[in-house]
């Protein structure tokens, strides 16, 4: 027997216990009280059901309703996710604004796709053809950069009975599909389960470079379409900025940015800014393949909980129709604490810093959700999904918990230091103690496409950089004027590799991203300098004049060469060559 | 419908009441609470399960007793009657007025929780907002709609700093409407009345609305007092368009209120035993700081907390950094070396600074001038550190250029006086002035042009 309402038994906080939902179900979702605020159920002990809600809960209490909807929390997609800004339940934010007002009141409900918008389909499949889920059956052009491709949903395959170019909105029918269930009507809404993963064929390691423009990241800790990187850092080490920059410059197709839990005005930022600034590969505003999901640190914590599986299911059905797709999370600490603040109200046994005990397999089963895949469907099509999350350690501690459980699951860390931050250092990543697995695959690959010197000159640069840390704890004893010449030398070059080539300005509109080709030659003049002068200074030149030449300056300013000028750089090694040269030896 | 009083207290835990036998009531509302003596406190419901109640009590639950108090629910949550003439009124930490004067006529009650702001509907802070003081001006900017709170410690003179941002704080523009705000959580006597002393001698006070909580007040009240004060700034921002500075200070005793209840209710800790959903209360407070899409007002917030021990994190400084966009940080050594303000540079920082800074706000020059003091500074006191080791004559010619950098940066361009009132040019002039201690090759973090055109010319 099931019913389909309950009553409040208690309320303490964003948690409500109901009675009487006999039949309700593990992640139903509900409406509680008058208001029927939206929740979800997470616990049944006998005829208790306890009730995450995902808005603010004052003004309820025992007596009360609850409704039963008979589903999980699922959203909606189809076309109009692209360029769209939705709370962590997929609740339109500009339309609620629009029709509520700018303050989010309780209750307030809009659909998340826009029913009004009108939609050209254009069928990709013929009647008669055998469809299987995953299926093209036809395209809409949903921005200038995302060409939206309608899939047959789950459980729908089965012989093409109708198609034909449609205008109209999502809700359509755009075909009929003869399943064996009988003929099935499709339009261009699906809706999905958030906390379970959409299927896929075959999941592949991955192959290709996600670049991001930014030098660190992309020579020496890479990461790669389908992955999963983690960015930890104590507040004020820079983030925040690095996972906008990595939403703007990444080479992704899609970008879905959730910011989860973190302040509104970073949130205002990205929506200000991403409909001025241009995909440096199309052309084409930014905003044109993005889909946000705020749930900010005052919105209501539940949401939050809920809001890294909305922006992930969304970025699953993009990845289905074929794309490459990037999701950053900021900040998956705000996500662990909300499970940690409800498992709390739950009364569950705490595990370590009271987070809850499921917690790493949480995190791990949220990593997991990434991958370079074949897409469900027949035309073999491959997809991926990267997954970046940022990560709050409290006094960037990173032993604790959140951060150790991310370790565990992701293949890239870039560890943010704030000492760097403090020297003005951005990005400020770590280049000792970050990582990536990714190394070898992005090396292969720019080698074959790029500069069969890649892989070499990586290597080098970080080799340069690990021997200045260990001559740095020498200086610090004995002072810089005890090293060797050659080390002297050598510390000038890892300077250099820091300042001239690490360091990145995101806010110079030429600075802020810079493309494969240009950070090679970079790097390449930066160690042609340390090459020339290790050679002057082998053949008798004198150390202080090779440390003070003036074309140094020019190197210092080589980041600010034209992508479209990189001819710059070979006449910069020529230069420094030439400065090298015309020095005296003895 | 007439409300029920109820004579059924079964527990008193610290500051919380436990009823039984109740009916109807909601989570979050208010209760007012009666002793037979004729004292009335106030309450809130923090958890309702079936027909037990549990309530938080503002003033504590000293000298109660089960037997003899009544407690009724008012069927709502707590509100604060908002009207313009509650400016150059002194209110307690519950928005009674305390300065003797008459009481207000509210033109509306609002709920002191708020709703969240739609992140739509916000409008990016960037606008300029001169505070007069150049460690703030010049290197952590502060605009309209932000806040920036000061992580100080005991015994610094974080409160002077704030008066004296108080007292100067003005945009570019003129003919706009100002209001402050300022939320007393728990501090001395002595620490208050040097607000409103200040505010009177300056006529602030005209434009201000306070909020007092001292230390002798109940503890728990100060859960209340910065949603009180927020609440008002929403209302004369939103309502009546002025742009609102709310000082909030301090935020230590704030959260201890919060521990001391959470502990009472036998919650499961965070860090330092302070609650889990540490974060998302602060959160509530300061995320309340911003502008909205076609209203004038705005909310400028500036928090002040003193860090157990100095320690940054501690989870109080360390939670609301992550909120809150940057920190001027306050140090000790600076002010054991006789400088005010002792503003420590390094680790402060304004995340909204960028927006808020160059041409046709602050000067074009400006960020690079900024981004080259950081990094001379830093260099200068690395280099500091260094010769603490090895002695002097261990640095190069170079290093000790930037330690006289760094010594004539701290005593110059940190020190100023508590009337100063430095406008932005100056600022910028005195940053420049001093980066003519060093050659102009080293200026690496500035465009030629602006070198060319700023840089000091010798002789």
């Amino acid at each position: 027997m099931s019913t389909d309402q309950g009553t409040v038994i208690k309320v303490s906080g964003p948690l409500v216990v109901a009675r009487g939902l006999t039949g309700a179900r593990m992640y139903e979702m509900v409406r509680v009280g008058e208001l029927k605020l939206f929740g979800e159920i997470i616990e049944i002990r006998g005829d208790d059901y306890s009730i995450q809600v995902y808005e603010e809960t004052e003004g309820i209490g025992p007596g009360q309703p609850v409704f039963r909807t008979g589903e999980a929390l699922a959203v909606e997609l189809g076309p109009g996710l692209i360029r769209s800004i939705y709370d962590g339940v997929q609740r339109p934010l500009d339309v609620l604004q629009r029709d509520f007002g700018d303050f989010i009141v309780r209750g307030a409900e809009r659909p998340a796709l826009d029913r009004a918008h009108v939609w050209d389909f254009v069928p990709v499949a013929n009647v008669g053809d055998r469809v299987e889920p995953g299926d093209v059956l036809g395209t809409v052009q949903e921005s200038k950069l995302v060409l939206h491709k309608i899939m047959v949903p789950q459980g729908k395959g089965g012989t093409v009975k109708k198609i034909g170019a449609v205008q109209g909105n999502i809700e359509t029918e755009v075909a009929v599909i003869e399943t064996a269930a009988g003929p099935a009507s499709i339009n261009m809404i699906q809706r999905w389960a958030v906390r379970e993963g959409r299927p896929v064929k075959r999941k592949m390691p991955p192959v290709d470079p996600l670049t991001t423009g930014q030098r660190v990241i992309d020579m020496l800790f890479p990461m790669a379409q389908g992955g999963t990187a983690c960015v930890p850092g104590p507040f004020g080490s820079g983030k925040t900025v690095v996972q906008h920059q990595l939403a703007k410059w990444a080479n992704t197709e899609i970008v879905v940015y959730v910011g989860c839990g973190e302040r509104g005005n970073e949130m205002t930022d990205v929506l200000m800014e991403f409909p001025h600034l241009k995909d440096p590969k199309s052309g084409e505003p930014l905003m044109e393949r993005t889909v946000m999901v705020a749930n900010t640190s005052n919105m209501p914590v539940a949401a939050r909980e809920a809001s890294v599986f909305t922006g992930i299911t969304i970025a699953e059905y993009f990845r289905d129709m074929g794309y490459s797709v990037a999701l950053m999370a900021d900040s998956t600490s705000r996500w662990a604490e909300a499970m940690r603040e409800i498992s709390g109200r739950l009364e569950e046994m705490p595990g370590e810093e009271g987070y809850p005990a499921y917690l790493g397999s949480r995190i791990a089963g949220f990593y997991e959700r990434s991958g370079y895949v074949v897409c469900q469907g027949s035309d073999g099509r491959q997809g991926s999904l990267s997954l970046i999350g940022a990560v709050s350690p409290p006094g960037g501690d990173l032993s604790e918990p959140v951060v150790q459980a991310t370790l565990r699951v992701v293949k890239v860390f870039w560890g943010l230091d704030d000492k760097l931050a403090f020297a003005r250092h951005f990005p400020a990543i770590n280049w000792l103690t970050s990582y990536s697995l990714y190394q070898e695959v992005v090396d292969r690959f720019c080698n074959e496409k790029l500069d069969p010197d890649w892989e070499k000159h990586r290597k080098r640069a970080m080799a340069l950089l690990q021997r200045e840390a260990e001559l740095e704890e020498l200086v610090r004893l004995v002072g810089m004027d005890a090293l060797a010449a050659d080390d002297r030398l050598l510390m000038q070059a890892a300077k250099m590799i820091r300042e001239d080539f690490l360091h990145q300005n995101a806010f110079d509109d030429r600075d802020s991203y810079t493309s494969l080709k240009k950070q090679i030659a970079l790097l390449a003049a930066i160690l042609h300098y340390y090459d020339d002068a290790r050679a002057a200074l082998g053949a008798g030149a004198e150390l202080n004049p090779l440390l003070k030449l003036e074309v140094l300056d020019d190197v210092a300013k080589a980041k600010l060469i034209a992508e479209d000028q990189l001819g710059q750089f070979d006449e910069l090694k020529t230069r420094i060559s030439a400065a090298i040269r015309d020095l005296p030896r003895y | 419908m007439i409300t029920k009083e109820y004579r059924t207290v079964k527990q008193i835990i610290g500051p919380l009441i436990l009823l039984e036998d109740v009916e109807g009531i909601t989570y979050g509302e208010l209760t007012d609470i009666k002793l037979t003596n004729g004292v009335a406190r106030r309450g809130r419901v923090l958890e309702v399960n079936g027909d037990k109640a549990l309530v938080q009590v503002f003033e504590g639950t000293s000298g109660l007793s089960p037997q003899d108090i009544k407690v009724k629910f008012l069927g709502k949550g707590l509100e604060l009657g908002v009207s313009q003439d509650m400016l150059g009124r002194v209110f307690d930490g519950f928005g009674r007025p305390i300065d003797g004067g008459a009481p207000i006529i509210p033109e509306k009650w609002l709920n002191v929780n708020g709703n969240p702001m739609n992140p739509y509907a916000r409008d990016y802070p960037n606008e300029f907002i001169q505070t007069g003081i150049s460690t703030i001006d010049a290197l952590n900017t502060l605009v309209r709609g932000q806040k920036l709170p000061l992580f100080s410690g005991s015994g610094l003179p974080h409160s002077r700093l704030a008066a004296q941002i108080a007292r100067q704080a003005t945009v570019l523009k003129t003919g706009e409407k100002f209001a402050v705000i300022f939320a007393a959580m728990g501090i001395t006597f002595e620490e208050s009345e040097f607000f409103v002393a200040d505010f009177q001698r300056t006529g602030a006070i005209e434009r201000a609305v306070l909020f007092m909580n001292l230390a002798d007040d109940p503890a728990i009240e100060r859960i209340a007092v910065p949603r009180l004060a927020l609440t008002a700034a929403e209302f004369l921002a939103y309502e009546k368009a002025m742009h609102v500075l709310v000082i909030l200070t301090d935020l230590t005793n704030y959260c201890e209120a919060l521990r001391e209840i959470s502990a009472a209710r036998k919650e499961v800790p965070g860090r330092r035993g302070y609650p889990g959903y540490l974060y998302t209360d602060l959160s509530t407070i300061y995320e309340r700081a911003g502008r909205i899409k076609g209203k004038t007002g705005s909310i400028t917030q500036i928090p002040v907390l003193t860090m157990p021990e100095d320690d940054k994190t501690h989870p109080i400084p360390d939670l609301t950094g992550y909120i809150t966009e940057g920190q001027v940080i306050i140090s000790r050594p600076i002010h054991a070396q006789g400088i005010y303000p002792p503003v420590d540079v390094l680790p402060s920082l304004s995340r909204l600074k960028d927006k808020g800074i160059g041409k046709g706000k602050t000067r074009d020059d400006h960020a690079n001038v900024m981004n080259q003091l950081y990094s001379a500074y830093a260099r200068g006191k690395n280099a500091k550190e260094l010769a603490v080791v090895l002695g002097e004559s261990a640095l190069s010619e170079t290093d000790i250029l930037y330690v006289k950098f760094s010594d004539a940066f701290e005593d110059r361009f940190v020190r100023q006086g508590e009337h100063e009132n430095r406008t932005i040019e100056e600022s910028l002039a005195l940053g420049w002035e001093l980066l003519g201690m060093l050659p102009r090759s080293e200026l690496k973090r500035i465009r030629d042009e602006y070198i060319d055109q700023y840089y000091p010319k010798k002789g």
